[in-house]
């Protein structure tokens, strides 16, 4: 599951000045007629950069993200629960392993991110910094968070990095399940007991902010990114993935009897864009840089699990071995 | 047919399923690395699903539907062996457990297939499919871990010892062997324990491990007549905790 609001390396305006001007014309040539740029093919500096940066946090955000899930495993009411969400937060574990190798055949090792991530360099999906209370805010994840993931990540496995592009195809098939599995729980809660009722709808309100922050900031005080939608690596602005999101699926929680924490939450008739209250810019910063509520209890448990393995690690140590194949 | 020791039988396996299925599953997000997290997974995916399907079979034979047998009882009425609800651990425990647990139930699934309970024979050859897939995991990684470092083989060497007198009570007698033998539902316990004992010998030859003495060791019994370690129930509330907010409702 993975959002917009990709924290971008702040470019030079020299970032280019190095790179050989006919190798740089020719590559963009290929990313105008819609080609896949592959692992050993030419790129410029700037876009390895970019891109091990964003399948990086793509990636942390599969780990990160299987956490808060994670801990409704072990107490999903009945076996069909249970077993439909240990195989979704397993496919997630599965994303991060196709993501960090499609990010190795870039440069980086998997051991690198990992230990970036611990350090607190690399970023993640925010929404993960959140706390899932009850079995309704997971209910919530597997349907709206994966929902705002697929936006994002269908129009970025249309982009031109060959890898990334079909890790994003088969990991969006998968999400495609998460979702439907999502909906159905959500439904049942919406449409069951009082207490599952109410379970449900403080849910929404708990998730709203954050779900609008998903996206990340708009557009209108983002960083510009021209030469990234120029290269395809980022491939929708956050308000267009935000406003393809409210489509498809403020409609679907109104139709359950939910309602939504905004009220200036409305489809505007004339332009068709939907109109919200402008979400809160100053917290979605301060929780990415690591003043939210979980983001020291994700790290330290990332961390726990990388400490606690890591004689396993050493004892399948191979030094000679070279990884070269993505596995998508 | 005894049903009263096919029951028996049932339980106790579907109950082992159910609990180092739910403890697998506890390393999601955890593991030593990303594979182990997907491996891990899977079996737990598996043995909750052949649980499912065990309680099932007792449906059938007049017991309550599987969400209120596997969500709604004490640990006093689970009837699995101590081993699987044991906590995970580190990862050696875990893979120790895993790989003298998984090696009983290949035998054991193997020697189901043939049951004179067809029920069962049919569900059997399904399980067991899956579970040569548990024993290959298991059997790679003890033998990688260890033969590789000092320390991954200092750690398998330990849980190796804390685990065998747990895993000797996998095999614990019930009130039903000689029905269950004479009816051909089932081997019966010692069968599968002496074959169990020949393969995971052979396993550990591959390994800088040693086999403990087993004539030395006094196995933990209780499990299978509802004697468990203070573990059990903190699972059970655990698992049981969205359920029990209204067993009624539909989830």
């Amino acid at each position: 599951m993975y959002g917009g609001g990709n924290v971008f390396e702040t470019m030079k305006a020299t970032a280019l000045a190095d790179e050989d001007p006919i190798l740089l014309a020719a590559f963009e040539a290929r990313i105008d007629r819609g080609e896949k740029i592959e692992p050993t093919d030419w790129m410029p500096q700037l876009y390895r950069k970019q891109l091990i940066r964003m399948i990086e946090q793509h990636a942390h955000s599969e780990i990160i993200g299987s956490l808060p899930e994670g801990t409704w495993i072990t107490r999903a009411p009945g076996f069909k629960r249970k077993l439909a969400l240990m195989a979704k937060v397993q496919d997630e574990v599965g994303h991060a392993q196709l993501l960090y190798s499609a990010a190795e055949t870039l440069g980086k090792p998997r051991e690198e991110m990992i230990t970036d991530l611990i350090n607190g360099k690399s970023k993640y999906s925010n929404i993960f910094n959140y706390p899932a209370f009850t079995w309704a805010d997971s209910c919530f994840i597997s349907w709206l968070v994966d929902a705002g993931a697929i936006v994002n990540q269908i129009a970025n496995s249309k982009g031109s990095y060959g890898p990334y592009c079909r890790a994003l195809e088969r990991i969006c098939a998968e999400e495609s399940f998460h979702l439907k599995y999502g909906h159905h729980c959500v439904i049942h809660l919406a449409t069951g007991t009082k207490t599952q009722r109410e379970m449900m709808q403080a849910a929404v309100n708990r998730w709203w902010a954050p779900m609008m922050h998903f996206f990340g900031p708009s557009d209108k005080i983002s960083v510009h990114s021209e030469i990234l939608m120029k290269w395809k690596v980022k491939m929708a602005s956050n308000d267009e993935c935000r406003q393809q999101f409210l489509d498809m699926y403020v409609p679907k929680i109104w139709e359950l009897g939910l309602t939504v924490p905004d009220e200036n939450l409305k489809k505007n008739t004339v332009t068709g864009e939907w109109e919200f209250t402008e979400p809160d810019w100053e917290e979605f910063k301060r929780v990415i840089n690591g003043d939210g509520p979980c983001n020291a209890e994700r790290i330290a448990v990332r961390r726990t699990a990388e400490e606690r393995g890591r004689w396993v690690r050493e004892a399948l140590l191979a030094p000679k071995a070279k990884y070269v194949a993505p596995l998508a | 047919m005894n049903t009263e020791a096919l029951k028996d039988l049932l339980y106790k396996m579907a109950d082992d399923q159910l609990i180092l299925g739910h403890r697998n599953s506890e390393w999601t997000g955890f593991g030593p690395l990303l594979e182990e997290d997907i491996a891990f997974s899977s079996m737990a995916q598996d043995k909750v699903g052949q649980s499912w399907q065990i309680y099932k079979l007792l449906n059938e034979l007049g017991e309550s539907d599987p969400d209120t047998v596997a969500f709604m009882r004490n640990a006093e009425q689970f009837h699995n062996c101590q081993l699987v609800e044991l906590p995970n651990g580190e990862y050696d425990f875990s893979l120790i457990r895993h790989f003298l647990f998984d090696t009983a139930e290949m035998i054991r699934f193997n020697h189901l297939a043939t049951s004179s309970y067809a029920p069962l024979a049919l569900l059997a050859k399904k399980i067991k499919g899956e579970i040569k897939y548990h024993t290959m995991h298991a059997n790679i990684w003890v033998k990688q871990l260890g033969s590789a470092t000092e320390e991954s083989i200092i750690r398998l060497q330990t849980s190796l010892d804390s685990a065998m007198p747990y895993a000797l009570g996998i095999f614990e007698s019930s009130k039903f062997e000689k029905e269950l033998i004479s009816e051909g539902i089932f081997r019966g316990e010692e069968t599968v324990k002496s074959e169990w004992l020949t393969q995971v010998k052979s396993i550990l030859e591959h390994t800088k491990l040693t086999m403990p003495n087993i004539e030395t060791i006094t196995p933990v019994f209780g499990g299978r007549y509802g004697k468990h370690t203070a573990h059990l129930q903190p699972l059970l509330d655990e698992m049981s905790e969205v359920f029990k907010e209204d067993p009624t409702a539909d989830w």
